[in-house]
């Protein structure tokens, strides 16, 4: 419709061109041509804008990755990720980051297994077996939980979750099973509210059907309504390992640091991010360039880990 | 359903007894978690709240938050006037000028999705290596700023585009039929009603960048103090909390410190979520 407009007023502006060269200031400032440019313009402008987080994520892949293959370069790959000694302010330096590649494995393996069932059951609670008006408190209740700024939580952990573990279980407190309960309770909100979604997408006739045929309410609901959501479910969790292994301020004052592999889980560990955190601020060269490229390793994990979402999540909107 | 063939049931049903207690018991652990958290960040906070903390200038006697409280402030609007616009240009062109099933649309999504999934450590990484090292602007509020920009601008585009979304059709049909152009439609007719989501993203966002950590010690910087200068270094809250924490010696006003964090960041989050019900609530 628009084109059918400017067309005919465009009819008008040839004949003024005809006119004389000298109107051309006119063309430029009759409506149907500003009116035209302008919505060209601003056209671009938007997809100028849409492209700032493509240029964002090139040059975030870009910085990071040539920063950490200039000290990959140096050490040597296998060295770098194989290398279980960290020294890097030794006379004869050595950048192994494999315990804290096993370090971030751990971590997130350990704060899944705290999470994911409570995270789920939760979710479950939620979707099928809270009333109401409870529902109305908890679920922004839950959405607070996530965003509590990590800071806070880590604060909690130094001044709560150590001294508890420290009471109760053998070593300083400062340990990897100190970490895990606390990043287990940081996964939560993300594990509960993509579950819950996926739980409640589940058609109705599924629940009614296990009921027609004489199932309880929770067989109904854990035989029928929790098999269907599986990969929603899964979707939520991979999220969930997304946010525990990238996470860097709540594990720097509970997990320990020490750069070596762990004998038991309540010897501390030291994580890729808190190995960057840490040491960053008085890096300098080579070391500088090797923590960089600890950077790189946990952003490859993270692009891995966001893949496997999006294959998760692509599958679930098949379903 | 009655209860009393559901109690029958139970009893005779181990599965579904032990069921239910795990359900009931993992959400009352979860919520009871929650309270236990801001419970005693505010019961050990609150008395620590004294008004040295909120002194005008920052030292090593008062510890003064004050400093960092403007900060925040300072870095919040600088951060929300660079990612707004580029958040909300973007959402209006995939939903409003993109064709369906176009190539760039799938790429701009993709790395939209992939931004929000980068932890934030990733981003003061990269922050340091590009603002601060490679565009030389040293430790400064600007380059901390950028930084938190990208962070934040998924967000703002994925709750922009909602909104956009959820206007109805009718409405551009009704605005096209009176012979407005596509930008005066997008501009004068889809955005007002969209209005209320775009705040809700945008206040988000705010939360997200007044707890950040992790994105900004090595790119804002630590200095507590005052200044109008986007090149100097500055330290927002969650910094001043990290910073004093560190030092292991003001753990109460580490405390104090953490209640106003936490406050401002449910606050915050409380009112987005409180405009974003009333938006589903109207429809």
């Amino acid at each position: 419709m628009n084109k059918v407009m400017s067309k005919s007023k465009g009819g008008k502006e040839m004949e003024k061109m005809r006119r004389g060269i000298k109107d051309l200031p006119a063309l430029f400032r009759s409506p149907a041509f500003r009116k035209n440019f302008k919505e060209k313009l601003m056209e671009v402008v938007f997809f100028i804008a849409a492209c700032a987080s493509i240029l964002s994520v090139t040059l975030i892949c870009i910085f990071i990755f040539q920063g950490g293959w200039n000290a990959v370069k140096e050490v040597g790959l296998a060295e770098f990720l194989g290398g279980t000694k960290w020294k890097p302010t030794a006379d004869n330096p050595s950048f192994g980051i494999f315990p804290m590649i096993m370090g971030s494995i751990y971590v997130t393996g350990g704060a899944l297994i705290i999470g994911v069932p409570i995270g789920i059951l939760t979710a479950v609670f939620m979707a099928r077996f809270c009333p109401k008006w409870l529902h109305r408190w908890l679920k922004p209740a839950f959405e607070l939980l996530a965003g509590i700024p990590s800071i806070v939580y880590g604060f909690f952990g130094l001044m709560v979750l150590v001294p508890l573990v420290r009471q109760f279980f053998p070593g300083d407190g400062n340990s990897m099973f100190t970490a895990w309960i606390l990043l287990g309770i940081m996964v939560l909100p993300t594990i509960i509210s993509i579950s819950e979604a996926a739980l409640r997408a589940v058609p109705e006739s599924y629940y009614e059907g296990a009921l027609a045929l004489g199932a309880s309410h929770e067989r109904a609901v854990f035989k029928t309504i929790v098999p269907a959501a599986k990969s929603g479910i899964l979707a939520g969790v991979v999220l969930g390992i997304g946010r525990v292994i990238g996470e860097t301020m709540a594990l720097i004052w509970v997990c320990g640091n020490q750069p070596r592999l762990p004998d038991s889980i309540f010897d501390g560990v030291r994580t890729m991010t808190t190995n960057i955190v840490l040491e960053m601020g008085y890096a300098t060269g080579l070391h500088r360039q090797t923590l960089i490229a600890t950077g790189a390793v946990l952003f490859a994990f993270i692009l891995l880990i966001n893949a496997l979402f999006a294959v998760l999540k692509r599958k679930e909107l098949k379903q | 359903m009655n209860g009393n063939t559901q109690k029958k049931s139970l009893r005779a049903d181990p599965f579904s007894l032990v069921m239910r207690g795990l359900v009931w018991g993992a959400a009352l652990l979860t919520a009871g978690v929650l309270l236990a958290l801001i419970a005693y960040i505010l019961i050990r906070g609150v008395p620590n709240l004294k008004l040295s903390l909120f002194e005008l200038e920052y030292n090593s006697e008062n510890v003064s938050m004050f400093p960092s409280i403007v900060m925040t402030i300072y870095m919040t609007v600088l951060t929300l006037i660079i990612t707004t616009p580029l958040g909300i240009g973007c959402a209006i062109y995939l939903t409003e000028y993109a064709k369906r099933g176009n190539k760039v649309v799938e790429i701009i999504r993709l790395a939209a999705e992939t931004l929000s999934g980068i932890p934030s450590i990733v981003y003061g990484l990269f922050g340091m290596l590009f603002f601060v090292t490679a565009l030389q602007w040293k430790n400064s509020i600007l380059a901390g700023s950028c930084t938190l920009a990208i962070m934040v601008l998924p967000l703002i585009i994925r709750s922009t585009e909602e909104a956009l979304k959820s206007v109805p059709d009718s409405y551009r049909e009704a605005s096209f039929g009176l012979g407005a152009g596509k930008l005066r439609t997008v501009m004068r007719v889809v955005l007002p009603p969209a209005m209320p989501g775009i705040v809700a993203g945008v206040i988000l966002a705010v939360g997200r960048i007044v707890g950040e950590t992790a994105a900004l010690i090595y790119t804002a910087g630590t200095v507590a103090k005052i200044t109008a200068n986007p090149m100097e270094s500055a330290r927002t809250l969650a910094v001043h909390m990290y910073a004093l924490s560190s030092e292991g010696l003001h753990t109460s006003e580490a405390f104090a410190t953490g209640v106003v964090l936490l406050l401002v960041v449910l606050m915050l989050n409380a009112t987005s979520n409180a405009i974003a019900k009333r938006i589903t609530k109207g429809k």
